[in-house]
Formats: C-alpha cells, structure tokens, sequence
C-alpha cells in the first residue's frame, strides 16, 4: 500500500478523544539548512500522553524535527507550540520539561558517568539521589565511577537514556533510542522512557516522540505515526491503520 | 535588553511557571536552579575537565616558558628592563592566552555540552560567568609559571619589589583577557575556522589590554628605581574590562541561539 500523502495534519489518534489538549501542535513547520529545507511544511498534533513514532530514511528530517521540538533549532516559518508553549516566543518555557536522547549522549567523555549526571542534575534542580537511583536502573553503578571515554557505546547509550530522564520530563523525545543496545540492555531502559515514566505515583502520562527505523517496535509503541521523506510528510494516522507495509513502502 | 525568547525563567514570576500547559502537566514539578548555583555546577565541570585532560593549562605555560626562553637567546642580551621588558611579557602572555582562548568551548562543541546545557531552564548568562572564571584561573596559573620564567630568563633586576604592582595590573589584564576570550571563543566555536577566527577577532580586542597593561608594567620593571604603575593606565584597563564585562553579558545570550 503506498503511504498516504493527503492529510498532513493528524486528528487525534483513535482512543484519544476527550484525553486533554494537545501536547504537540505543529502547523506548516519549515526549517531549512542554507537554501535546503530539512523540514517542509509539517502540521500534526499529539494529544498529551500520547506518542508518535517518526519513520523515514537517512536524511528525512527526523532529527531536524525533534531538535525544533526540543528548542535547539528555530522553526523558520510555520508555528510550533509545545507542551502549550508558542516556541517561537516562549521557548523558555519549554527547556527543562523536554528530555532529549539524540545521536550524540550530550555527556561528557572525560567525565564519569556519576559526575555527567549529578553535572545535569545540578542544572535541572533534581538532588543526588535521583541520579543513583538512575544508575542503578541502567546497571551502571559498578562502571559510574569510570571515565565515559573507556566505556562501549553499548554503556554510554544507558547513561544517556538515564540524563534523558534525569528530570522526569512530560516529554521526552527519543531519536534511535535503542541503537547501540543488546537485547538485556534493552529490557533495562524500556521501562525509563516508556509513556508511563519510571517513578512510581506519576500522576501523568509522558507524551513521547520516537524517530526508528524499526517498523514492528515502533508501531507497537505508537498512538500515531508520521512518515517523512525529503524532509516532508508523506504519512500521517493513527498508529491503528497502519501496518509494516505502509513504513516500508517509506523507504523505498 | 533581553527578548522574551532568551528570558531565563527566574526573569517571570514564580507563579507563571507553576502553571503548566493543560494537558500537559509535568511528571515532576518544575524546579528552577539558581544563578549562582548554575555557576558553581559549570564551573565545577570546566576545571574537573581541566584536570583530567590537562589541554588548556600545561601548554599555554609551556608555550609561554619556550617563548621567553627563545627572547632569551634571540636578544642576545643578558637582561630587559622598562618598556621591552613589559611588552615581551604582556605580548607573550597574551599569545599563551589565545591558546586557552581557543580552546574554552570545544569540548562543549564536541560532546554535546551545548546542546545539554540549553536544554535546561537555566540563564544562559551563567555560562558566560563559569567560561570566564574557568578562564581567569586558567591565566593565573599561567602567569604563576610565566612570571616566574620570565623574572629568571629575561629580567635582570630581583621581582620582589615589583611583585605587588605587577600583580594588580596582570589581575586588571586578565579580567579583560579572560571576559573577551570567552566572547570571542563562544562566537568562533560554532564556526568551521574556529582556529583561526578566534585569534582574529580577539587580538584587535586585546590591544588596549596590552597598551595599557605594558604601560603600566613598565615602570615596575625598571631596574635602578621601580614605580608604581600610573594610575591612568590602572584606570584604563579597569574601565576596558567594565566596558566589555558589560557587552558580553549582554551579548553571550545571542550566540548561543540558533
């Protein structure tokens, strides 16, 4: 079945009437690099507590997407609101309400990965414990004191996921979230950036944006999926009506 | 004057950011970092990275001890006092400078630093206030060393007398060295000629530093009778390092935004 190019704005997905304002509201986004633009045009919304999964090859416009959403780019035409914030004037008020677990760990390598956190704690108010919690939850206690320089990718990426969520985010945003992960690893962090959160009595859902390449855990996870390609959107439903056939007919 | 965009959120009251968008209610509430505690936390990794790497400190007071070792040699002389005397030293401290300068923002090119650090709801401007103080430890440890390798070398006359003089005035320097390099360093970091757009745009900054720091050092570095140095020059750097403490506070918001 060939990807659906009519809507580019996306209804609620099905389930989620009446669940609240959107968390995510992007109309006619663009962003361009130079003359290039990475992003064309992109209009969607996502209820809060809901997630979208983001597909699409190298170069689609992914990670340009969640770095708008995370504040470090600026949309150059279009409006963006973010956990009902308007980014272009009150971008402000988004940073430390969004968790990003990008490419990069955004961690230092020379630093241990106990001093990395509690340097990202101090920053986001969150006290020591939370970060030995995290450590623990990630099964980095035993490596913490160790510089990240002399640890595999494989261990980064859990220290990573553990700054991602350090502060309990309503949003997080997850590019590739389990690359450079085996299967134990996997089961590990699942649960810290899952829609729940990972604290026990979080009184709300976390809204996530996950870009994969994986079309069966990625439309396991999603409420909605977004399909982009050149850097605009060629797919836009809820997760319900697609299927692997729709994702890989994205990448070809 | 601050735009909107680049408020820091302990510019808007308290109550504004209790108040979560409906609909998207934090997990946690919304704690806020203080502006000195932001400092101390950034700080606090600057020199830790410092330490473990040891990029900056070694090689700005290597190259300042090689640089007067080849003064040494190549003025044939056995000591300089009064005005060569000051501008080899403050030239050379400055050149070692530049070193450090370049290198302030890499690391948080490199790994992420900047993107992590604008992901928090922090003010920006206590970036600019942990580069500069990182920066400043990083020149008094330099000229701990140079002064020390310069007075052997080169200088003819004991320090002793001077030392008091020549540490107010290297101290006004270094606040202007220190507070420009870090402008300059967060402008050129994000560009590909990083190497080379900082010493450009920093030397023609630095010149006054440098007029008025060897003039003031002059006298202390005369060997028959050490002076005081002026005090208009005292002023001068003085008033140079409020100029452009001011400025880039100002500014350095705007170079971190895309």
């Amino acid at each position: 079945m060939a990807p659906s190019t009519e809507p580019t704005r996306a209804a609620a997905p099905r389930g989620s009437e009446g669940m609240g304002q959107a968390a995510l509201e992007v109309d006619g986004l663009i962003r361009r690099y130079g003359e290039r633009e990475a992003l064309s045009d992109v209009s969607l919304s996502l209820a809060a507590g809901h997630t979208l999964v983001v597909f699409g090859p190298n170069g689609a416009g992914k990670t340009t997407l969640l770095r708008v959403l995370a504040t470090l780019l600026r949309p150059h035409a279009g409006s963006v609101r973010v956990l009902g914030s308007d980014l272009i004037h009150d971008a402000w008020q988004v940073r430390g309400r969004v968790g990003l677990l990008g490419h990069e760990p955004l961690l230092y390598r020379e630093l241990t990965a106990h001093e990395n956190l509690r340097f990202h704690a101090r920053l986001h108010g969150v006290d020591e414990q939370r970060v030995v919690e995290l450590l623990d939850a990630v099964s980095m206690s035993t490596r913490a004191a160790e510089p990240l320089r002399t640890l595999s990718r494989g261990m980064v990426q859990r220290v990573a996921v553990a700054r991602a969520v350090l502060h309990d985010p309503p949003l997080l945003l997850l590019d590739e979230p389990y690359a450079n992960l085996d299967p134990a690893a996997v089961e590990l962090v699942a649960p810290l950036i899952g829609a729940a959160g990972d604290r026990d009595g979080a009184d709300g859902l976390r809204t996530r944006v996950i870009c994969s390449h994986d079309p069966s855990r990625g439309l396991t996870e999603a409420d909605v999926v977004l399909g982009l390609r050149g850097g605009r959107p060629v797919l836009l439903r809820a997760a319900s009506e697609v299927d692997a056939s729709d994702i890989a007919e994205l990448y070809r | 004057m601050t735009s909107v965009q680049n408020m820091a959120p302990q510019d808007v009251p308290p109550q504004d950011l209790q108040e979560p968008a409906q609909g998207a209610q934090p997990l946690r509430a919304l704690r806020q970092t203080g502006f000195a505690s932001t400092v101390a936390a950034l700080l606090r990794k600057e020199l830790l990275l410092e330490l473990r790497t040891l990029e900056s400190v070694p090689g700005m007071s290597l190259f300042a001890v090689s640089t007067f070792v080849v003064f040494h040699f190549a003025l044939n002389r056995n000591s300089v006092e009064g005005d060569l005397a000051a501008g080899i030293l403050w030239v050379t401290l400055l050149f070692a400078a530049m070193l450090g300068v370049n290198r302030l923002f890499v690391a948080d090119a490199d790994q992420g630093g900047f993107d992590a650090f604008l992901l928090a709801p922090v003010d920006r401007s206590a970036m600019f206030v942990a580069k500069t103080l990182a920066l400043l430890a990083y020149l008094v440890v330099l000229e701990l060393v140079a002064v020390a390798a310069f007075a052997l070398l080169l200088l003819g006359s004991p320090l002793g007398p001077a030392l008091p003089g020549l540490a107010v005035t290297l101290a006004l320097g270094d606040v202007g060295v220190a507070v420009i390099g870090t402008l300059v360093a967060a402008l050129a970091v994000r560009t590909r000629a990083r190497d080379l757009l900082g010493p450009l745009l920093a030397l023609p900054l630095f010149v006054p530093i440098v007029i008025g720091g060897a003039r003031a050092t002059s006298p202390l570095l005369v060997a028959s009778h050490p002076a005081w140095p002026a005090l208009r020059w005292l002023l001068t750097l003085g008033l140079y390092d409020l100029v452009f403490g001011l400025i880039a506070f100002a500014l350095f918001d705007f170079l971190l935004e895309d």
